[in-house]
């Protein structure tokens, strides 16, 4: 155990000596931040998201409740500051006014939206509709917020629905009411629904802490956990490249050559690539709170999640040593990977943008995962909350691990 | 005398080459053994089975009475290995290096640093400690290098060709500290193709070419294989044809053998001074200028060029 250590921490000694690594490791994700947040308004406007005003068209169609509720969140005075919503009727003008970047996105609430969703003949509903969001490609995070916004009002209306389809058939049940009572009823709970779901109040963006201290959407808190969980593969692909850059220099069959075991020499350079991702988030970390005021939430919580994090990403860099026979080969395809993950887990632009398929193949990456546990800490979120992320990025890291084991297993580390 | 060493039959084959074919030998406790051939020879192989870096195909060898293939950990205690190309952490200093491999050895606390402060005054980098190992000259990574093999203070080192690619001072510097290890107590295997430092340094030498040993022992047994036989080595200018010249060397009257080397012509002949006129007339037949004749006493390029009928380092 204790060589574990002693080459873990050989391996953290040279990383934090070597210039270029330390550029990709520290310095770039934080460079990429500081643009981001420049590029978003963060901080060059002073407002505490670098986010508002966002212009974004509604289109109403629908004549029921749902809709109207809709249209009433997004003109609220709570959003007033964060949204600029302009009412038109005619979808192909909102359209073009997206197209032509005089707009964010549109939001299109079908015709019979609400009766879809509370008919007034539960014996005969009508097929079910979604509401429309058009997005402007150019403004990806503003657009994120709008679908946000319509994703919350959406769940709403479902956990209202369901609820009162239970409580009718309860009432039911115990000879409360009549069944021909229950139309009627269902109509009121559903209205209700809709009043519910268009306060703001619902709306994530704008939410508060455990001790009721109000938590504001930060622009950064997003961008920051994305460049330093995409750099993050970098550092664990760097790591994965000096066990091979030991193999051709002569290092490891030297150590291998010493009372030694390879468990503890493979163990050891897992343990320096684990602490060298971890101390690279925790500067990240600490650098992008005491620079851009950026609050990443509970501190017990935000180290639980980087070191799952780094967990999910360690497993990722073991699988492309075990699979690599030379340094440059883990170079370009680690490069690449970061790159991949990156769009693909959030990095760049919010999963929510991405096709269904892609969305759901994304959660391969630790990325998605971190991201995912990183937004709900900074919007007020505990540990509690963020226990699916930290799940799914502990089982990343053992899967992939238990891989890599078995490769290294049937190859043997001092070999190509 | 005990050995320390005892190698037996040891066979190495990657896929269908065969590196190392059934090679049997033994080290005497206290002795410096050579194992002196060409590049390629099957040397290092030898080496690597032997450290327990590679397992052999077939036989097995014994260091302090511990199988290297049944008790590797127990070998790896007793040994010490300075590799061929110098193994070293480039970013981190000579005494943090020394410091690491030390750990690695099991040493900690007082008795690593002392040995570590001990080691760095034995290869004379104590000044230069706290410099990191990418400013240092190749000599001086090389010194480092061979520290690092002592820091557990082995039974028996084993050392692969330490002196290749570096200057001629610091080459004499780590044959004098090979002897004064070997002074001290510690039983070497030093590995080389330059039969100077086989010669210098070695109580006994096993010869080994395509990875068979063709000869084995102290170098008086294996000069006598060649007799009486004396050496010339004509040296001949770069643009000269020396194949030509060794073909038709081979021809002469009490000429045995005559192969090409690095410009020059090596001619084994029964007695120098009988085959200098012939050979000099021969040479002159061709046309091809002579800078100068050395001749020498048969010595172990000569038992080399007997037993293959090529150069040691062709």
């Amino acid at each position: 155990m204790k060589k574990l250590f002693i080459i873990g921490l050989k391996d953290l000694k040279i990383v934090f000596r070597d210039k270029p690594a330390l550029i990709m490791m520290l310095l770039a994700p934080f460079l990429l931040t500081l643009g981001l947040g420049l590029v978003s308004g963060r901080l060059s406007s002073g407002s505490s998201s670098g986010i508002n005003n966002i212009p974004v068209i509604l289109v109403n169609q629908d004549e029921g409740q749902l809709g109207q509720a809709l249209v009433d969140l997004f003109t609220s005075d709570q959003l007033a500051e964060l949204v600029t919503p302009e009412l038109l009727s005619d979808p192909q003008a909102a359209r073009q006014q997206v197209d032509d970047d005089i707009s964010t996105a549109m939001v299109l609430i079908p015709a019979g939206f609400t009766e879809s969703v509370i008919p007034t003949d539960p014996q005969n509903p009508g097929p079910t509709l979604k509401i429309d969001i058009y997005f402007n490609p150019t403004r990806p995070t503003s657009a994120g917020v709008i679908k946000t916004i319509v994703d919350e009002f959406i769940s709403r209306v479902e956990v209202g629905r369901v609820s009162g389809e239970v409580a009718i058939t309860q009432l039911i049940q115990n000879g409360l009411i009549q069944p021909q009572e229950a139309m009627q009823i269902a109509q009121e709970i559903g209205i209700g629904s809709a009043e519910s779901a268009g306060t703001s109040d619902a709306i994530i963006l704008k939410t508060s802490t455990n001790d009721g201290s109000p938590m504001e959407f930060d622009v950064l808190a997003y961008m920051a956990p994305g460049m330093a969980l995409m750099f993050l593969l970098f550092t664990v692909s760097n790591g994965g490249r000096s066990l091979l850059t030991e193999r051709a220099q002569g290092t490891l069959p030297r150590i291998l050559v010493s009372p030694t075991t390879s468990s503890q020499i493979l163990g050891g350079k897992i343990f320096g690539i684990f602490l060298t991702g971890t101390v690279q988030m925790l500067i990240l970390i600490v650098a992008s709170t005491v620079f851009f005021q950026l609050s990443w939430g509970d501190p017990l919580a935000v180290l639980v999640l980087v070191l799952a994090s780094v967990i999910g990403a360690v497993g990722w860099g073991l699988l492309l040593t075990a699979i690599a026979r030379t340094p440059g080969q883990i170079s370009a395809v680690g490069t690449a990977l970061m790159l991949i993950f990156g769009i693909m887990g959030g990095s760049f632009v919010s999963r929510d943008m991405l096709p269904g398929w892609l969305k759901t193949l994304s959660l391969v990456t630790p990325n998605a995962w971190g991201l995912d546990g990183f937004q709900t800490l900074a919007l007020g979120g505990t540990l509690r909350n963020i226990m699916t992320p930290i799940l799914g990025l502990l089982v990343m890291g053992i899967v992939l691990f238990g891989i890599s084991s078995y490769l290294f297993n049937r190859n043997g580390i001092a070999k190509g | 005398m005990s050995s320390i060493l005892e190698v037996n039959n040891l066979v190495k084959k990657y896929d269908d080459f065969l590196a190392v074919k059934g090679v049997s030998f033994t080290i005497e406790e206290g002795e410096i053994f050579s194992l002196l051939g060409p590049n390629g020879a099957g040397k290092t192989t030898t080496i690597s089975m032997l450290s327990t870096l590679f397992k052999p195909t077939a036989g097995d060898a014994t260091i302090g009475g511990h199988s290297i293939t049944q008790d590797p950990m127990l070998v790896r205690k007793l040994i010490g290995v300075v590799p061929q190309e110098i193994a070293l952490y480039e970013d981190l200093t000579a005494h943090e290096n020394l410091v690491f491999w030390g750990q690695m050895y099991g040493l900690s606390g007082k008795s690593l640093s002392k040995r570590v402060d001990e080691v760095l005054e034995q290869i004379d980098l104590a000044d230069r400690a706290k410099n990191r190992v990418k400013t240092f000259s190749g000599g001086m990574k090389r010194r480092v290098n061979i520290g690092v093999g002592l820091l557990h203070k082995p039974r028996l080192l084993f050392m692969d060709e330490p002196t290749v690619g570096i200057d001629p001072q610091s080459r004499r510097a780590i044959l004098d500290s090979v002897k004064l290890l070997n002074k001290q107590g510690m039983t070497v295997l030093y590995t080389t193709h330059y039969m100077e430092e086989a010669e210098e340094l070695s109580d006994r030498v096993g010869i080994i070419d395509h990875g068979e040993m063709i000869a084995l022992g102290t170098q008086k047994e294996l000069t006598k294989q060649v007799g009486e036989m004396e050496t010339l080595i004509l040296h001949i200018d770069e643009s000269e044809d020396l194949e030509k010249l060794a073909l038709a060397l081979r021809n002469v009257p009490g000429v045995l053998t005559a192969d090409v080397s690095e410009h020059a012509v090596t001619v084994i002949v029964p007695g120098a001074e009988e085959a200098l006129a012939p050979v000099v007339s021969q040479t002159n037949e061709l046309g091809i200028k002579v800078r100068s004749i050395d001749i020498h006493e048969p010595n172990l390029e000569a038992v080399f060029l007997h037993l293959t009928g090529r150069a040691l380092r062709n």
